[in-house]
């Protein structure tokens, strides 16, 4: 029989600390009765002699200091998983939400999970091409790979994050695959978004969705992407799917975090969000990739509003130092009505570089992507130039990359929202633009791939009015 | 033995009772499952102990045993190629008992003790030995001699030492020592937290060449120097280090990968049993050792990974090699240094960190150098440091990029801008800096070119001249300049792009010689000087521009080392020819 301490002394915030206890271990699960017989979850967060602090997942409202009983259970948090689970929708906490039977565990897993012995780990090659030039030509994504998309407050990052699942394949073929979902504190036209998305592509079959909703707990939050990532690694690693992971939105996530963190009164970090969130975001980042001698993977997509489009705030911060890059948003291309407005300068995939080229994607992949990127970024310095004295006073050169930064965003980077591009269409309009510029400032591809590749005199003129929102 | 209750826990950090007698920095066992951690606090029979393991599942009252030695790292052949945690248990090894993910409580010598190695002696009985003295060797790889070296501290008479087959804990000497006789292993234990003795620091004056045209060129680190990267995310810490751990042209490496990425192991894992050293030929995990405590594996492991590296590489220095660490990324070190004083409730300094964070900076890059070993040999080593730093937000004004300029003696400034336009390496010329650069300069210039250091120097003069005249530009247009200022711009160009810019990824120019370095720089440096003579002499600027020769000089990067010498001959002679065939004197 599990002991009831009636010994609440204080409740402060999402917290509550109980008294005279004997048996609670650091982490374990606790059950909390109100007195009105509704129960909620928590977990041990600190010990200390006799006097347990615990973190309440569904919020303290109701709780009270004589009547409430609290039961330590003896096991951390776990979640019962089975193959039977794709296909079906829980909560945040991982108690399902649609009407049909509970599932029935194959095994329990604690849902904190173990770190990949970084020696068993496999390094992700293969290119999965997402149909997104911008993506797949700039900044491939790897399967097995971490890639975040930093966005702002009405950027449209589940378009292109419902597009990639869409549209996602891998170049030899298809294999067995699931798609799990996190959601934490969206909006519920935001969830209802991909979930509909989702039926339309017949996704939903093939995925498990864990869902929090903005009105749903907050402290819940902080339970839900190791929910999603738990299944994930089921799936994976013993099922042998390759699984999409998408979370969002990770800035809710890390608020959740913030406020446990003010509520223990420890010492903040930055901007008050606490020093251990670089720790705690990459135990949920690094549960993505391959392991040697089994055949599934994880590539996750986490989804990041940056406050006030802020990139060195701590949240994208310390994403982008865990994640293999990431991929961002910018408002400035949505103001031109560019989609997807992806920013290629300042995102990256930094397992691009074995997963492409000869055998992969193109043996030109690596020089179109180089010079494409040197080629944009002096032209976008033009046009700052052209801004500041305008474009009479730009050198013939100069006016030329202008030109060619223009046809860039218009041609290369905008594209229908059910566009589907294969690799070689979107190298072919890389190799289109660069023909604009001389022979000359093409200095970071191999002459051999200039010879094969660079059609003359077939150079597109500025934007063209078809590519531009549909 | 002494054993104790957990009477809290707070994450990595456990409070037991009854400890009396405990020594602080003694390894503690706790629980059932005897989570290893390390005594890192002491009040009346209290002791706080940092634990190297996820804590989940302990309770108060639980026991706690203090092993009575403190955490320390086994030395002995075997190291080079393995791959270790934080505290060297090695992960093949872990793996093989418990699967892919990290279990907890598991425990494996970090050296094998079945393994046979064949020990010859070089000493003999009767000599009279003193701790760091070779005993003999041990052939660890194909190539790489490991020596059995007298432990600090002990000294005496041989009265026996046995050649042959033997295993790390076999006897392999006896020594008469005032205390009596004493046996002696290969295997050696030292505590991580206390650097190896050395007899004296020596000023470093060799470069160590890392075949990084920016780096060597421009901001040399010495061979037992230091050097730290900062740098925001996807700047190219990481490639850098990966490029120094390949080339850097040292007889060990060892990486220590310190809350950084788990597929960053798997990459060098992958990738250096494949490829060669230049010096050598061998495969580079051979002269490699791998420390990884990935982000997400426990904190309070990775504050105790960068000691256990470098703890083995003072042991190589101390057999007289040159050894380089590399530390990525000692940010995330400092975070947890943070992290544990915080749940000891210290006073917090700047930004969180404790008020020791700079002085345990200080004295972790001061067991680097170049040094004179211990023992009666005269015999010379060296440790080279180099870490890289994550400041927050780029903002190199953060503690930890500040407490770290304030030891090390090279400056490698990261530059987001640069790396947006992938302008690779991405460390800015203006900012960074080396303190070496008078003290390799012997080196340079008797090894491979007489003016090194004065071309080195107005290469850079050019690029400060550069930054002024885009100053100029950005206010005035282009229009303003005259032809020898819009010429320098196209010489510096030319130092940007054709020189300092080096592709990690392309087979050849990933890899750049000292001799190539030095004349690549002389042929763009050359051409800067003949451009400027012409001009002067009232030739035009474009027909200068359109000369031959300038695109054979974009193309010195992909020559390779074999053909370079003849190459670069020829293009000296063929641009010589080009100006005087217009005229100039
Ligand atoms: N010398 C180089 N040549 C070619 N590409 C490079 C070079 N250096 C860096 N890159 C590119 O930049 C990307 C980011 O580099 P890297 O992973 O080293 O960043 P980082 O500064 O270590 O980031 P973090 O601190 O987040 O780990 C690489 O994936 C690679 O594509």
């Amino acid at each position: 029989m599990l002991k009831n301490y009636m010994t609440v002394n204080e409740v402060f915030g999402p917290l509550m600390f109980v008294e005279k206890v004997t048996d609670a271990k650091y982490d374990e699960l606790v059950e909390i009765e109100l007195s009105s017989g509704e129960v909620r979850r928590g977990k041990v967060l600190e010990l200390h002699g006799d006097r347990v602090m615990v973190q309440v997942f569904e919020g303290t409202s109701g709780i009270n200091v004589g009547e409430t009983k609290v039961r330590f259970l003896g096991t951390s948090i776990e979640l019962g998983v089975s193959e039977d689970m794709v296909g079906r929708v829980f909560n945040g906490f991982g108690i399902p939400l649609d009407k049909a039977q509970k599932v029935i565990p194959e095994t329990k897993l604690d849902i904190n999970g173990s770190p990949i012995n970084p020696y068993s780990r496999d390094y992700p090659l293969d290119f999965i091409q997402t149909g997104i030039s911008s993506i797949d030509g700039m900044n491939p994504l790897i399967r097995g790979q971490k890639l975040p998309l930093f966005s702002g407050a009405g950027l449209p990052h589940a378009e292109v994050a419902a597009q990639i699942v869409r549209q996602s394949k891998l170049l030899s073929g298809s294999d067995d695959f699931a798609v799990v979902f996190g959601a934490m504190g969206i909006t519920f036209e935001e969830a209802n978004y991909f979930i509909s998305d989702f039926r339309k592509t017949g996704a939903i079959e093939k995925a498990v969705l864990f869902i929090n909703l903005a009105n749903d707990p907050a402290i819940e939050r902080l339970a839900t992407p190791r929910m999603a990532l738990t299944t994930a690694e089921f799936l994976a690693f013993e099922k042998g799917m390759h699984v999409l992971v998408v979370l969002t939105d990770m800035t809710n996530y890390a608020e959740a975090m913030r406020e446990v963190s003010a509520a223990r009164k420890e010492v903040p970090g930055r901007r008050g969000y606490p020093g251990y969130m670089y720790t705690d975001l990459a135990t949920i980042y690094e549960r993505a990739g391959r392991i040697n001698g089994k055949s599934g993977s994880i590539t996750q997509i986490p989804i990041l509003t940056m406050p006030e489009d802020d990139i060195t705030h701590p949240i994208p911060d310390l994403t982008g130092y865990i994640t293999e890059g990431q991929i961002i948003l910018s408002r400035d291309l949505h103001r031109k009505g560019i989609y997807p407005p992806i920013d290629v300068l300042p995102s990256l995939s930094r397992l691009k570089d074995l997963g492409i080229g000869a055998g992969k994607t193109r043996e030109d992949h690596a020089d179109v992507l180089n010079q494409l990127y040197a080629g944009y970024a002096r032209g976008k310095e033009a046009r700052e130039l052209a801004v500041i004295l305008g474009e009479a006073a730009l050198g013939a050169l100069d006016k030329k990359y202008l030109q060619f930064a223009d046809a860039y965003e218009g041609k290369f980077i905008a594209q229908g929202r059910d566009e589907e591009r294969s690799i070689e269409r979107t190298l072919d309009i890389g190799w289109e633009l660069l023909s604009m510029l001389p022979e000359d400032e093409l200095k970071r591809v191999r002459p051999e791939n200039i010879k094969k590749y660079l059609k003359r005199g077939k150079a597109p003129a500025g934007q063209s009015e078809e590519n531009r929102r549909k | 033995m002494i054993e104790g209750k957990v009477y809290r826990v707070a994450g990595p950090v456990v409070v037991a009772e009854e400890m009396k007698n405990a020594k602080m920095f003694d390894v503690a066992l706790i629980g059932e499952m005897n989570l290893m951690g390390e005594i890192i606090g002491l009040k009346g029979e209290r002791a706080t102990i940092q634990v190297y393991e996820e804590t989940g599942g302990v309770g108060i009252g639980d026991k706690v045993i203090s092993a009575g030695h403190p955490l320390s790292v086994e030395l002995a052949p075997g190291l080079l190629g393995a791959i270790y945690d934080g505290i060297q248990r090695p992960l093949d090894v872990l793996k093989s008992k418990v699967g892919d993910f990290i279990a907890r409580g598991v425990t494996a010598p970090a050296i094998d003790r079945t393994k046979q190695w064949d020990f010859v002696p070089t000493a003999k009985v009767g000599d009279t030995v003193t701790g760091g003295d070779i005993l003999g060797v041990v052939n660890e790889t194909q190539i790489f001699q490991h020596k059995i070296m007298v432990p600090p501290g002990v000294a005496g008479k041989i009265i026996d030492i046995t050649g042959g087959k033997a295993k790390v804990e076999d006897t392999i000497a006896s020594i008469e020592t005032p205390a009596g006789r004493k046996d002696l292993q290969m295997l050696q234990r030292w505590p991580v937290r206390v650097g190896r003795p050395f007899a004296e620091k020596m000023q470093p004056t060799i470069p160590m060449l890392t075949g990084q045209r920016v780096l060597d060129t421009f901001f040399p680190v010495a061979k037992g120097g230091t050097a730290c990267v900062p740098g925001p995310f996807g700047s190219g810490k990481t490639v850098i280090q990966h490029q120094l751990s390949k080339w850097a042209d040292t007889d060990v490496i060892i990486f220590v990968g310190c809350g950084e990425r788990g597929n960053e192991i798997a990459a060098v894992l992958m990738e250096f049993p494949e490829l060669k050293d230049p010096k050598t030929g061998r495969p580079l995990m051979e002269r490699t050792i791998l420390v990884a405590n990935t982000s997400n594996m426990p904190f309070a492991a990775r504050e105790a990974s960068i000691y256990t590296g470098i703890t083995m590489a003072e042991y190589y220095r101390d057999m007289g090699y040159n050894v380089a660490l590399q530390a990525d990324s000692t940010s995330r070190w400092a975070e947890a240094l943070r992290e544990i004083s915080g749940r000891l409730e210290e006073m917090p300094g700047e930004e969180g960190y404790p008020a020791y964070l700079t002085s345990r900076l200080a004295s972790f890059y001061e067991r680097a150098g170049s040094v004179k070993v211990i023992g009666s040999e005269d015999r010379t080593g060296s440790l080279t440091l180099i870490g890289a730093v994550s400041p927050p937000g780029g903002d190199f004004s953060e503690p930890v990029t500040q407490g770290t300029l304030r030891t090390t003696k090279v400056f490698w400034a990261l530059d987001a801008p640069l790396a947006y336009k992938r302008h690779f390496p991405a460390i800015h010329w203006l900012n960074s800096y080396s303190l070496y650069l008078d003290d390799v300069k012997e080196w340079w210039e008797k090894n491979v070119g007489w003016n090194w250091k004065l071309t080195r120097d107005s290469a850079m003069a050019l690029l400060q001249k550069e930054a002024e005249l885009e100053e100029i530009v950005r206010l005035v247009g282009v229009d303003a300049l005259g032809d020898k200022d819009r010429f320098l711009l196209e010489c510096t160009r030319s130092i940007r792009e054709d020189f300092l810019y080096q592709n990690a990824y392309h087979d050849v120019d990933t890899y750049c010689s000292a001799s190539k370095q030095y004349h690549m720089l002389r042929t763009i440096m050359d051409f800067h000087e003949l451009g400027k003579k012409a001009l002067e002499e009232g030739r035009g600027l474009n027909q200068i521009l359109s000369l031959p020769c300038r695109r054979e000089i974009v193309k010195l990067r992909f020559v390779e080392e074999a053909r370079f010498e003849d190459v670069v001959k020829a293009l000296g002679e063929s641009m010589q020819h080009q100006f005087d065939n217009m005229g100039v004197v």
